[in-house]
This record gives C-alpha cells, structure tokens and sequence, in this order.
C-alpha cells in the first residue's frame, strides 16, 4: 500500500491519540519500524499488520476509525493540501461529488504510482447519490464516507451519509443531500497556497 | 443579425478574458473576468495602448501595426501595477471595424489568482487552468514530501556513517574510520605520528571483576586518551585492548614521549568499579610518518607502532619505546608471555 495512505493513518492516530499510542500500535505490529514515509510503498501485508494493531489498541471497529480519519485528512490544517485539492473538484457540493469519478485519475496525476480503487457517482434523484467504490484497498470506503462528510461541512451542506454494504464486489455509499447552504462553508481561495 | 450585446453576451462565457477594440484603438467591450482585474477603470473609450503596455512583438507601436499582428502571439503586460503579464491573439473584426483580441494570463496565473482573488467561476469551464491550478499545488505537495523524505534519509546516513566509523562501547572512532584518517594524512603529505597502545592487566580485570568491570575501564581509557590528547588527534580502538593514537603535524619525538608517559601514568590510576578498584596500565609504541620514505604506507607504519609496542611489553611493560629499526615482534617465548 502507498506509504501516503499509511502516512495518512499514523498522522491521524498521532493527532488523535499521541504519539505513544502509535509507538504501542507499531510495537505491536512488529514491522521493525515506527515511521511509515509518505513517498515510500509498503506491502499489503505490512499495512494489514498495522491496521491490525491499530484496531486492537485503539479498542474500536477498524470501519470506525478509518471513517474518523477521512474526516481528519479534510478538516485537520495539518493536511490542508488535500482539502484544497478535493476542493478544486467543484464550486459547490454536487460538482464536487460529480468530480470524485475523476479522483483515482487526478491521485495518479499528483502522485504517479498513487492508485486508488474506480469510483462512481449515480445519480438517483436530485439530491440523492449512489457513490460504488470498486474493491482494491480494503476499506477504502470507510475513509470516503469520511471525507465526503468533512466535505459537506467544508461547502456548508448537510448530507445524510450510509454504508449500504456491498453489491456485485463494490461497496455502494447512498449520499442523500438535505440542504444545500446549511451552514457556512470555510472559504476557499485559489491562489491561497503560497507556493 | 445579432446585436453587439448579443454577440458579447456569448462571447463573455466563451472567453471572459476579451476585448474589442476599434481601428483607432478604442476599447468598447472588455470580459467580465479582464474587468475583474481592474475594477475601478473604465475601459469604454480607453486606448489599448493606454492601459497595455505591448511587449512583443517589437515593432508594434500604433494600431495599424497591432492588426498586423493578426493571428500571432502577443505579449504585454498591465502600464499600472500590478504589471500583470498577459498573453493575447488578435482577430479583425469584418469590415475594418476593429479587432476582438482574446487574452489569457499564460504562466503569470499562479501570480494572477492570488492577486486579483480570482475564482473558478472566472473562468470559462474549458479553460484548463483550474486544472492547472490544482496539479501546481498537488505537485508542490508531492514534492514537498519528497523533500522531506530526502530530509529525513540524509540524516539517517549522517547518523549511520558515524555510527559505521565509532566504537559504540567508549565513543572512539574504530579501526575502520583509523584506515580513513590514514589515508588521508598520507594522500595529503602531512607528518603525522602513530602511537599503538596496549592495556596490561586487562585481561586480569575481565578474568576476576567480569566483563562489566572490563567495560567501565575501557570506557575510562578512552576518557583519559581523549584527555591526554588534543583535540585534532584521532584516538581508535583498534581491538579488544588496543589504540592506536594519530597525532597530526607531530614529528617531534620529544613531545610524543613526555605524552606517553603521562598517559601511561594517568591510565595506572585505579577505576572503582562495584566498590572494587581496577587496576591496569599500558605499553605503546610510536612511529613517526617523518621517519618513513616516501611513498608511506599505513600497513607499514602500523606494523612499526607494533613492533615498537611489543619491545615495549618485553621490557617490562608500563612503558612507551619508539620504532627502531632492527625490531623483531615474534619471538615465541617472549609473545606467549605478553598475552596480557
């Protein structure tokens, strides 16, 4: 697995629990290392190990935490790039949704050897979504719920959000959008980033 | 037939960065987002040569030459600051009426975006900058990380590279980091001295206080060696009782002999250890690199300090002899004694 997708993890445990609490899950997971490094690749196996641990010493469902930290990678300022990248999908909370067909494609252009799982967006009805992930990274779904709430939060909508399980070996999340300019969003400047 | 209005209503979704100018120069129309750069201005009844300032090609200098320009690449920037630069391509309009010259930021968007605040609603859906916008700043972070991996590596590989040249139980460098500084005096002509010290008794401390006790004295040698030399010398432990000593710029004998018997005499000073005192002393041998022909070699010079060492354990240990020629190491009777 990209060391992106575990740098993302260890940063949201690390934030979230400390850093010694990240020192026992490595510990307990045996890798031979406490650091995973963003621009590095790791095997399945030693991302599995580490997830492992994490759920064992953390004491929750690993769908749980995974979700808490696609809500991280958006709304911590840690890791504001990601929340501007996701932003420039859209100008409002449709379009970005409408954008996410395109998120494995503009992974692969920030980050070439990135590669995330094809998602789909269908719509239903106005205001109501299917989102089918394609399987490839267990639990991916669970950190796109996450994300796809922060987001909502980050444009001001409010969304209902539900993990309706698995069909034909894709995981389908509905999105039914409640209203639209629900609260204010946080702003978003273009050109904001000092490069 | 449409209406200017009209026809600017389309073209303001098409290419919101335009203007249309008349043959005398005159700007009539300008797109919402080239008017979002200068909010206050007029523009209507402006010149173009009022408010841009032409900057290739060269030879355009009145609006005659500008509808010459027909179809080619311009660049001007902003008269008044923000001296934004542009790019921009000119079409006459039917009829010598003028010309519509569509603009565009070219690489100063970056610049653009932050100074006139603009958003994607600014530009047209086709246009490909937000895309831009966002592989600028996803790569910019992609970097960045790599950069700090880079950090992080270099440290890494500082830390191991010393780690490779000490001896992790005293701090002193090891035989391999001596093999270096070696060969760098030698590759640099400088003179230098080479002093091999050996500890007596050491093997007693070991046999009847245990190898901890033996790990506190070699740790106490090795500050006393620190201390009894200066701060260029290089001091390594070479084997499990044995130093060598690098002395640069030395080729005076006088000095190395008043140092070796302050260091024999320091390092007789008992070490307590587990409310015991340990009890050792030390032989050396020295050569200088002065005393050598040229080309030196390490091998050779270590092999001197050695021999000089071993005269030193046959004549009674506890002391420092130099190099002489004619030295023998092994004879049998004499080396099965000195396992000390």
């Amino acid at each position: 697995m990209h060391g992106l997708i575990n740098r993302a993890i260890q940063a949201f445990v690390v934030s979230t629990y400390g850093e010694e609490r990240w020192s026992h899950i490595m510990d307990t997971a045996d890798l031979g290392f406490a650091q995973f490094e963003a621009m590095l690749f790791y095997t399945e196996e030693q991302s599995n190990k580490m997830l492992a641990a994490m759920e064992k010493q953390l004491e929750r469902p690993l769908p749980e935490i995974l979700e808490d930290t696609g809500t991280f990678l958006v709304s911590n300022p840690q890791v504001e790039a990601l929340r501007r990248l996701l932003r420039f999908g859209g100008v409002n909370y449709v379009e970005f949704l409408h954008s996410l067909d395109d998120l494995p494609d503009r992974a692969r252009l920030a980050v070439a050897d990135l590669h995330l799982p094809a998602i789909e967006l269908v719509e239903n009805s106005p205001g109501q979504f299917d989102l089918v992930c394609q399987p490839g990274l267990p639990g991916f779904a669970h950190v796109l719920m996450g994300v796809l709430r922060a987001m909502a939060d980050d444009y001001g909508d409010l969304v209902i959000l539900d993990h309706r399980g698995t069909q034909d070996g894709a995981e389908v999340i509905s999105i039914t959008l409640v209203e639209t300019d629900f609260a204010e969003g946080r702003t978003f400047d273009l050109g904001a980033h000092a490069l | 037939m449409m209406t200017a209005d009209e026809l600017t209503g389309i073209i303001d979704q098409i290419c919101p960065m335009y203007l249309v100018v008349d043959a005398g120069g005159r700007m009539h129309f300008a797109g919402p987002t080239l008017k979002k750069l200068r909010p206050d201005m007029s523009w209507k009844g402006m010149t173009f040569f009022e408010v841009f300032d032409l900057l290739r090609p060269r030879w355009v200098n009145s609006m005659d030459d500008l509808l010459k320009t027909a179809g080619t690449k311009l660049h001007m920037q902003f008269r008044e600051s923000p001296q934004t630069s542009l790019k921009g391509v000119l079409a006459p309009l039917p009829g010598g009426k003028g010309a519509l010259i569509n603009l565009s930021f070219g690489i100063s968007v970056l610049e653009a975006v932050r100074d006139y605040d603009l958003t994607s609603a600014d530009f047209s859906p086709t246009d490909l900058t937000i895309e831009m916008l966002y592989l600028v700043e996803a790569k910019s972070a992609a970097m960045e990380a790599s950069r700090q991996l880079n950090l992080r590596l270099q440290g890494a590989k500082i830390a191991a590279e010393e780690q490779a040249f000490t001896d992790t139980l005293t701090g002193l460098k090891n035989r391999r980091a001596m093999d270096h500084i070696l060969a760098r005096l030698i590759g640099s002509g400088t003179d230098f001295a080479l002093m091999h010290v050996d500890l007596d008794y050491f093997k007693e401390v070991n046999d009847t206080l245990g190898h901890a006790a033996g790990d506190a004295v070699l740790q106490s040698v090795a500050q006393v060696m620190v201390d009894c030399t200066r701060h260029t010398d290089t001091v390594a432990r070479v084997g499990g009782d044995e130093f060598v000593i690098i002395f640069e710029g030395v080729n005076e004998p006088k000095v190395l002999e008043a140092l070796s018997k302050r260091l024999i005499r320091r390092l007789e000073e008992p070490v307590p250890y587990g409310g015991k005192l340990c009890k050792i002393s030390a032989s050396a041998g020295t050569t200088l690199s002065s005393w050598n022909p040229a080309p030196i070699e390490a091998a050779a010079m270590l092999h001197q300090a050695d021999m000089a060492l071993y005269a030193a354990k046959r004549a009674g240990r506890s002391q420092h002899l130099f190099f002489e020629q004619g030295m023998q190491k092994d004879e049998p009777q004499v080396a099965a004694q000195s396992q000390a």
